[in-house]
């Protein structure tokens, strides 16, 4: 079971947490044109990653807040978490 | 009364109490401090199952968990448990067991005749043999050999026993008791650290309770109990005897399965029959040990067998002579330890050393005790079939392929020693890479790659000088990390018996003409030949060599045949054995219960239940209640004799005819604040919101980004920067995630708070076309006129002093109100109405009924909103905004999504007006069609219409629009039903909305 260092509440376990996908992905602005390809690579492509990987989960019972995850997919290690407003160097 | 085999005095077992037991029928006693194991061989008793396969004989090879034979079904205070090993199960007063695998008994199994048709089950057998005809395998295949299959029966009753989740934390968690583990363990907890010890047996000490050594001027075992007594003495260490660690997972999370009633003849009140405990350390400290591993010889099965450390242990702790005559076959110095031992307790064994010639302390004391020491000598077959009578032996030339002349040699038990293979599963686990270490002959853990370090004869160190020392310096090392102490520790001095080098020989060759069984896997009869063939048959990766051959598998996971195997792999492939390389080490390393794996969440406890504050209402009248998620919710109100479709029919009916009372407390709430709160509500539900006045209410429809409804339901503007929002009962968990991370995420810039309300308002609908005239009575003071209080119109009244959120909409298409007061004044508000109500005739009304009103309706819920459909496909395009810009809109343009031939909700009706066409029914053109017959829709949801009195159906079906009026065929393989129907709308009751803006 992961152990993941909630930025608002600490170290917690996997349990406390929902995964919630890549965290790279940017929804599109709203009222702006936006072609067939861009959309479908924003509702469906996600790369399959071995490696590094920068993902969303939330604290959903702990702090109820979206953090970023940046985790290795192969090994599991996790490198850095960063809060959802924070920017990811 | 004495036992045959146990010695006058010795051992740590306790002789002033005498434990009575049941074997296969027969009674025996032991001593407290026995395993069923030792107390059976106490009393002569060898022959305790069948081999998995040939059926062969069998007895106890090992002394605890490597165990591959002595698995039984245990009975246990009314319970019975199979795959119990009988080298780790404590006796008890009144403990019964059975032979697993064998019938009718273990003394006469007719399973055995496969033994003689042996030439005809090899490796791949089933595989190759079972597969055709294709129309055996059902009836003839499966059900043989699941009858010849598995160890032992699982019990088919509830099981009484409680198991128990512990969660735990700690600095430096130790995987075993042995030297390097109380030392590790001693040094971290002199600098403060926060220690765990486990020990998966019931006695502390590991290899120092059997082996002959001195620590610090004390016998090992005496050592070991000095430090554990400390250790127990120190508020920052837990000892843990009977728990063995089994999984090594991520982020340093181990998993140890504790023994808390097993050794007792029953569980104790309030105690758990196990605890499974999840730890989290920060570092881990492996001294698992290593296991003895067999030669290879022919029938190395027979019963009277077994490993040489184990004969040692059975004489060392329990007392137990496993022989009269015992023959030693070794190719190191422990076989030595071994016949020493018996020969102080007056028995003369013999040792066969493959080697040429070894000197050492240790061979040197058996020599000066006059022990029978035979060099270059070898086992070449074991005689005897329920029990070894004799062995053939004979000289072996030095490159270990001609074998002399065949001797016999009277014995009744043979003790093996093919050297130590180091227990690395836990290391494995971690992810860390074995290496091969040549001079052992075996894998140990490579680079640590979690916070693991394996340290004694689990990394492949047998000198218990150099265990020692490294295992109290890292103990002090990885505690000193955490606790910044540095408590210096003096190291004992060790008194140890050198040993030579052992030899690297691992299999008897067959003499000329002989074809004897060379079993490698004992558990499932994996015989040299066996791999031979997989070999033969090109099986080259071992992870195929052990799933074609079952090397290695079922309970004991080959713990004393996988590096034979090995071995022999590399052998015939010409190769090393690090290239062969070994199979996985997969959690668990030992059998778990299902039961401590499950827990605590067993039955009522599987899930949280939640109930409304009106629930003792309810069940005070007669509801029978059904799971909406983890809710209870009356489904119907049970009058006289009444079923559900009769009471669901009679109290829908009252909602058309009177006024009915539901509890919707269960619906999801949300609510809502922030001066951006209309723009969120605006950007998540597809309609326009934000025009909504204050003290209005809104049905919105929300979707997915892949244009997929999610959820629908009402949000009510309280107050200006405040909403009510609504959710299913279903999605309310979903929803405000989904908020949240729009909010959170993706526009951070909208100044709006969501949290959940559910819990805190109890909810009650009242709907029918009485329904004004009752609300009237409850809110006196009140406008509650179609003018006061409009349909979607929201006012707060005061209900008999509680103060209430009145909201005008209807589920059920009538006439209809929502009722919420907070959740304390729930049962309050529900008495009142029905109270008030009565001279309306109110009546409660359940799911069921509330099902078949909004069904007759054609309002849309959970069975059309299933994740696969539109808004258009529920004829909810008209709340699909074109100016704006919403979650999931750009996704509404994919050219599936404005198909011409879009499915659509349509509803149903059988021609008979009698038939109730099951959920889940197709609708195709033609029944007679051939298979597969195109399917045109699928039946979402059936009700019995209380207004036409006939069935009425909704579904989905392909270019819905067009259909109306068309005749099809509703199929339900299931329920082998083909019902003609016809196509009408889905608005079957008041399809112009009147009666709710009535």
């Amino acid at each position: 079971m992961l152990y993941i260092n909630c930025p608002h509440c600490g170290m917690r376990s996997q349990n406390e947490f929902s995964y919630g996908g890549d965290a790279s992905v940017k929804r599109p602005e709203l009222n702006i044109e936006v072609s067939d390809q861009e959309w479908d690579n924003f509702v469906y492509n996600r790369k399959s990653l071995r490696g590094k990987h920068l993902e969303l989960w939330q604290h959903i019972s702990g702090c109820r807040q979206w953090i970023k995850v940046e985790r290795d997919t192969a090994t599991h290690e996790i490198f850095r978490t960063f809060k959802a407003d924070e920017e990811v160097a | 009364m004495t036992q045959a085999f146990r010695i006058e005095n010795g051992g740590l077992i306790n002789r002033d109490k005498k434990l009575s037991f049941k074997f296969n029928g027969k009674n025996y006693f032991g001593y407290e401090g026995d395993t069923l194991a030792s107390a059976l061989l106490a009393n002569g008793v060898h022959l305790v199952g069948r081999s998995f396969k040939y059926h062969r004989p069998r007895g106890f090879f090992g002394a605890g968990v490597d165990e591959p034979y002595a698995v039984v079904q245990l009975y246990r205070n009314g319970e019975t448990e199979p795959n119990i090993k009988a080298t780790e199960q404590e006796l008890f007063e009144g403990l019964e067991a059975k032979s697993v695998n064998c019938w009718p008994s273990v003394n006469f199994d007719i399973g055995a005749i496969n033994n003689f048709l042996k030439i005809f089950l090899p490796a791949g057998f089933y595989y190759k043999t079972f597969m055709w005809p294709k129309s055996f395998w059902y009836r003839i295949y499966e059900p043989f050999i699941r009858k010849a299959a598995g160890l032992g029966v699982a019990s088919t009753k509830h099981d009484k026993e409680r198991y128990e989740h512990k969660y735990e934390y700690c600095d430096l968690l130790i995987a075993g008791s042995g030297p390097s583990g109380l030392a590790g363990a001693y040094a971290a907890a002199k600098n403060g650290a926060k220690v765990i010890l486990a020990e998966d047996k019931p006695r502390f000490g590991g290899s120092l309770l059997t082996s002959d050594v001195n620590i610090g001027n004390q016998s090992g075992k005496d050592w070991a109990e000095g430090i554990i007594a400390e250790l127990k003495t120190m508020p920052n260490v837990v000892v843990k005897n009977r728990s063995q660690i089994f999984g090594y997972y991520d982020h340093n999370m181990l998993v140890m399965s504790e023994k808390v009633s097993d050794h007792l003849p029953s569980t104790k009140k309030y105690h758990p029959n196990k605890r499974l405990w999840y730890i989290r350390a920060k570092e881990v400290l492996i001294s698992s040990g290593s296991i003895e591993r067999p030669i290879v010889f022919g029938n190395n099965d027979t019963p009277g067998v077994m490993l040489s450390s184990a004969a040692k242990e059975y004489l060392k702790v329990y007392g137990v002579l496993v022989g009269r005559k015992p023959l030693v076959f070794t190719n190191n110095d422990s076989g030595y330890e071994t016949a020493i031992e018996f020969k102080k307790h007056g028995v003369d064994p013999v040792v066969l050393d493959s080697r040429k010639n070894a000197e050492s302390e240790i061979i040197d004391e058996a020599k000066n005790l006059g022990i029978n020491i035979k060099n270059s000598y070898v086992v070449v077959a074991a005689q005897g079939y329920k029990k070894v009578k004799s062995a053939d032996i004979a000289t072996i030339s030095e490159d270990k392929k001609q074998l002399g002349k065949i001797e016999s040699i009277q014995c009744d038990c043979i003790c093996v020693s093919g050297f130590w293979t180091p227990t690395i599963h836990l290391a494995s686990q971690s992810g860390n890479k074995t290496k091969f270490k040549e001079e052992i002959d075996a894998f140990v853990p490579g680079q640590s790659k979690q916070n693991e370090i394996t340290l004694g004869a689990a990394n492949g160190v047998f000198s218990l000088d150099e265990t020692l020392k490294t295992s109290f310096k890292a103990g002090s090392e990885l505690s000193k990390k955490i606790t910044e102490n540095d408590n210096e520790i003096a190291i004992p001095n060790v008194v140890e018996k050198k040993s030579s080098q052992h030899d690297k020989f691992w299999c008897v060759p067959l003499p000329k003409g002989k074809n004897y069984k060379r079993f490698l896997d004992f558990q499932n009869d994996v015989a040299v030949s066996d791999i031979e063939i997989a070999l033969r048959e090109g099986y080259r990766s071992i992870e195929h060599v052990k799933r074609y051959t079952t090397l290695g598998m079922a309970t004991d996971q080959g713990k004393t045949s996988n590096l034979n195997g090995l071995q022999l792999v590399s052998e015939i492939e010409n190769k090393v054995v690090p290239a062969v390389g070994h199979t996985t080490f997969r959690p668990p390393y030992t059998p778990v219960s299902i039961g401590a794996i499950v827990g605590r969440e067993v039955g009522k406890h599987s899930k949280p239940t939640r109930k409304s504050p009106m629930h003792s209402w309810h069940e005070k009248n007669n509801a029978v209640f059904v799971d909406a998620g983890i809710w209870l919710r009356p489904r119907y109100y049970k009058r006289g004799n009444e079923n559900l479709f009769e009471a669901s029919k009679r109290e829908a009916k009252n909602v058309r005819t009177n006024v009915g009372v539901c509890d919707v407390t269960t619906l999801g709430k949300i609510d809502v604040k922030g001066p951006d709160a209309a723009e969120l509500l605006n950007r998540v539900y597809t309609n326009a919101w934000l025009k909504l006045p204050v003290g209005k209410a809104r049905y919105g429809v929300m979707l997915r980004e892949d244009g997929i409804v999610m959820d629908d339901g009402t949000t009510t503007r309280i107050s200006e920067n405040h909403y009510h929002m609504t959710t299913t009962t279903a999605q309310a968990a979903n929803v405000l995630s989904h908020l949240e991370y729009y909010l959170q995420l993706v526009w951070p810039e909208l100044n709006v708070n969501v949290v959940s309300t559910t819990e805190q308002w109890a909810g009650a609908a009242i709907a029918g076309p009485k329904s004004r005239d009752l609300l009237q009575k409850l809110f006196p003071n009140s406008d509650v006129s179609n003018e006061g209080l409009p349909f979607m119109g929201y006012m707060e009244g005061d209900l008999f002093g509680v103060k209430a959120r009145i909201f005008r909409i209807s589920f059920s298409g009538e006439l209809a109100y929502e009722v919420n007061v907070e959740s304390d004044y729930g049962n309050f508000m529900w008495e009142k109405i029905i109270e008030v109500g009565e001279k309306f005739n109110i009546q409660p009304y359940g799911t069921e009924a509330l099902s078949t009103l909004r069904i007759e309706m054609g309002h849309v819920a959970g069975s059309e909103l299933d994740g696969r459909t539109i808004p258009f496909d529920n004829a909810l395009e008209g709340l699909v905004s074109k100016k704006k810009d919403f979650i999931g809109k750009r996704s509404l343009q994919r050219s599936a999504f404005i198909a011409e031939d879009r499915q659509r909700i349509v509803g149903v009706v059988p021609l008979d007006k009698q038939t109730s066409i099951p959920e889940g029914s197709h609708l195709v053109k033609d029944d007679k069609a051939p298979l597969p017959n195109p399917k045109l829709g699928h039946i979402s949801a059936s009700c019995w219409s209380v207004e036409y009195d006939n069935p009425f159906s909704l579904a989905i079906l392909k270019d819905g629009k067009n259909m109306i009026g068309q005749k099809l065929f509703a199929m339900s393989p299931l329920k082998n039903k083909v019902i003609p129907v016809e196509i009408v709308s889905s608005h079957y009751v008041d399809p112009k909305g009147e009666r709710v803006r009535s």
